[in-house]
């Protein structure tokens, strides 16, 4: 079995019938979500309703013991990312999230979960952390986007978010990256560099909001729902083009019907990512983080197939034997 | 064209043979701006030019070979708005000549062996997609396989909308194959020219060892709309241009488009070095 497969757990299922990613609960198959599957619009709204679990609440009911750590050592610290030390069973781990606020009194003072540039900057700070001290990294993602404003800009916003999935590229620890609402694009791709990327089953990950694309390709921000729809930003899409790697089940009509089911199927996945993580060796997890990016995206190349007939017959044929 | 002149006359030059400059006004002959290198002859105001002009001006002379010529876009999310994906590719392919947003290939630029590859902002608006991204993915590998040093110069609107979620995979993509050289002590210079924004900003374009942009250039992570909506207000002037992020600390330079392939060729020379240690010979 090669190694992207051992890392990634997507050996096909034993004779039992059992998955390694399905360890915890997930939905790795699409099939088995069909009856229960909106559309995309409906997606989007549960993925903002206001009353879902969000971050904070998360993590005090995942883990325990959670520290919260502050500041960039730069600039300020930033409400809109939140992360610390916290413990899992015992075992030591970061945590890195977006924050959202439950009340529109709490949006404010987290910025809607919109994060500036030092907000990057505290999260690089503590994946430097957890590398350092070989703790494993859990990313909770839940953004409509990096803060547009122009003070955003004045401190470098495109820079912290590059450099933010640079330092993620390369940590020599696992990370197990999970969107729980909203992952809005290059804000949401910041967190979202892990060895395993799952979704909570209602949440949506775009590379812009469905509002933004309507008004740019539609022209009318009344063409939202329709976008939302062409752009596949479900977790059921996304689980289909293979860009994430497993959906956590949230309870019948979404997370915010039931915080302690949606967090003690989170619990499960996490534990069960993680203790699959921790037994790779660090150079194959590097390597295998790589191969799983390295590999998203479509294109054709008819270079390589006319390359490829004007082959000899018999080395195409060893070729197929691989030699 | 009209140029609006004293005394109310309106004279018609031909669009074929004049520009008017968009920063000073003034009537520019097209041969004589060609040959500054599309730049206003008044004013200095840099004018878009295309990937292919762009490689010309940049490396030594005939030692370009393109690379991955072939790779075309497909249509992952079987996406239509107005026109349908394949269709908006078709279109650009026909009127740039060219088979998505990136040119890449092999170079020496003042000796020193080169991966290149430099956008085109006129193909779907330098949109970075699948192909984009395997492009740059591939010619950061290709450094690396190599030993060359990577020079990539942006020109983009941001991310592929019509390709999704893959388009803005293609950040990380991209960002993991250029990291690979900083171990490998192998530079990458990034240029950032008009207009470098949104997804690619946001990725490789801001990673560069050494980071030089061209006078006036756009760069900024969201749209200038966008921008002062959120804050109810106008801009600065010359927010989010070249020599505001060069104020702010995020640019290394701002490098007039005539003196770029001197300056790189310093920049690479200094910072490429085959397998030595202190280059003083000490």
């Amino acid at each position: 079995m090669g190694m992207l497969e051992r890392v990634l757990g997507t050996r096909p299922a034993q004779p039992n019938g059992h998955h390694p990613l399905d360890g915890g609960g997930l939905i790795v198959d699409v099939g088995r979500l069909a009856e229960r599957r909106g559309t995309a619009w409906d997606a989007v709204r549960l993925a903002r309703n206001q009353q879902r679990p969000h971050a904070l609440e998360l993590i005090g009911a995942v883990f325990e013991r959670f520290q919260e750590l502050h500041g960039d050592r730069g600039y300020r610290d930033d409400p809109a990312i939140v992360g610390g030390i916290a413990e899992l069973d015992g075992r030591p781990l970061v945590v890195v999230a977006e924050q959202k606020g439950a009340s529109t009194e709490e949006n404010i003072a987290r910025n809607f979960g919109m994060p500036y540039p030092e907000g990057y900057r505290k999260a690089i700070r503590l994946y430097r952390l957890a590398e350092r001290f070989r703790l494993p990294v859990v990313t909770l993602i839940d953004t409509p986007g990096a803060y547009p404003g122009p003070e955003a800009e004045e401190r470098g916003q495109g820079e912290a978010i590059a450099k933010s999935i640079q330092v993620m590229c390369g940590l020599t620890t696992p990370i197990v990256a999970v969107v729980i609402g909203e992952g809005g694009s290059g804000g949401a791709l910041a967190l979202g560099v892990g060895d395993v990327v799952l979704m909570l089953q209602n949440a949506v990950y775009s590379v812009i909001s469905p509002e933004g694309c309507a008004a740019i390709l539609w022209r009318s921000a009344a063409e939202s729902e329709r976008a939302a729809k062409a752009m596949r930003l479900s977790a059921p899409d996304l689980l289909e083009l293979g860009i994430v790697d497993g959906l956590v089940p949230e309870p019948e009509g979404g997370a915010h019907v039931d915080h302690a089911s949606t967090a003690a199927g989170l619990r499960t996945a996490i534990v069960a990512q993680l203790e699959r993580l921790a037994r790779v060796p660090t150079a194959d997890l590097v390597a295998a983080r790589y191969e799983r990016f390295r590999a998203i995206g479509v294109f054709v190349d008819p270079g390589a197939a006319a390359a490829e007939r004007a082959r000899p017959w018999w080395r195409r044929a060893l070729a197929r034997f691989g030699r | 064209m009209r140029l609006r002149m004293p005394f109310g006359r309106k004279h018609e030059l031909p669009s074929h043979l004049w520009t008017q400059c968009p920063n000073c006004g003034e009537m520019l002959f097209n041969k004589q701006l060609a040959r500054n290198l599309n730049v206003c002859t008044k004013c200095e105001h840099h004018f878009k030019i295309g990937a292919r002009e762009r490689i010309e001006l940049l490396v030594d002379r005939g030692s370009f070979a393109e690379r991955d010529a072939t790779l075309v876009s497909g249509d992952p999310l079987a996406f239509t708005d107005s026109k349908a994906y394949p269709a908006r590719i078709a279109a650009s392919q026909a009127k740039t000549g060219e088979r998505d947003a990136v040119i890449t290939g092999d170079a020496t630029i003042g000796g020193t062996p080169v991966s290149l590859a430099v956008m085109d902002f006129e193909f779907m608006g330098g949109s970075m997609g699948g192909v984009v991204g395997e492009k740059i993915a591939r010619a950061a590998e290709r450094a690396l396989a190599e030993r060359r040093a990577l020079v990539v110069v942006a020109a983009s609107g941001g991310a592929r909308m019509q390709e999704g979620t893959i388009a803005l995979m293609q950040l990380a993509k991209t960002v993991a194959a250029i990291t690979r050289l900083g171990d490998a002590r192998l530079p990458f210079v990034s240029v950032l020219t008009d207009p470098t924004t949104g997804g690619v900003l946001a990725s490789f374009a801001s990673l560069g060892d050494l980071v030089l942009a061209e006078p006036g250039a756009l760069i900024g992570f969201s749209g200038a709309r966008v921008t002062s909506e959120t804050i109810g207000e106008k801009l600065p002037k010359g927010f989010q241009r070249a020599e505001f992020l060069l104020e702010h600390g995020f640019v290394d330079q701002v490098v007039p488009r005539a003196q770029l392939r001197e300056r790189l060729a310093f920049f690479l020379a200094a910072l490429h070095a085959p397998a030595r240690a202190i280059r003083w010979g000490l």
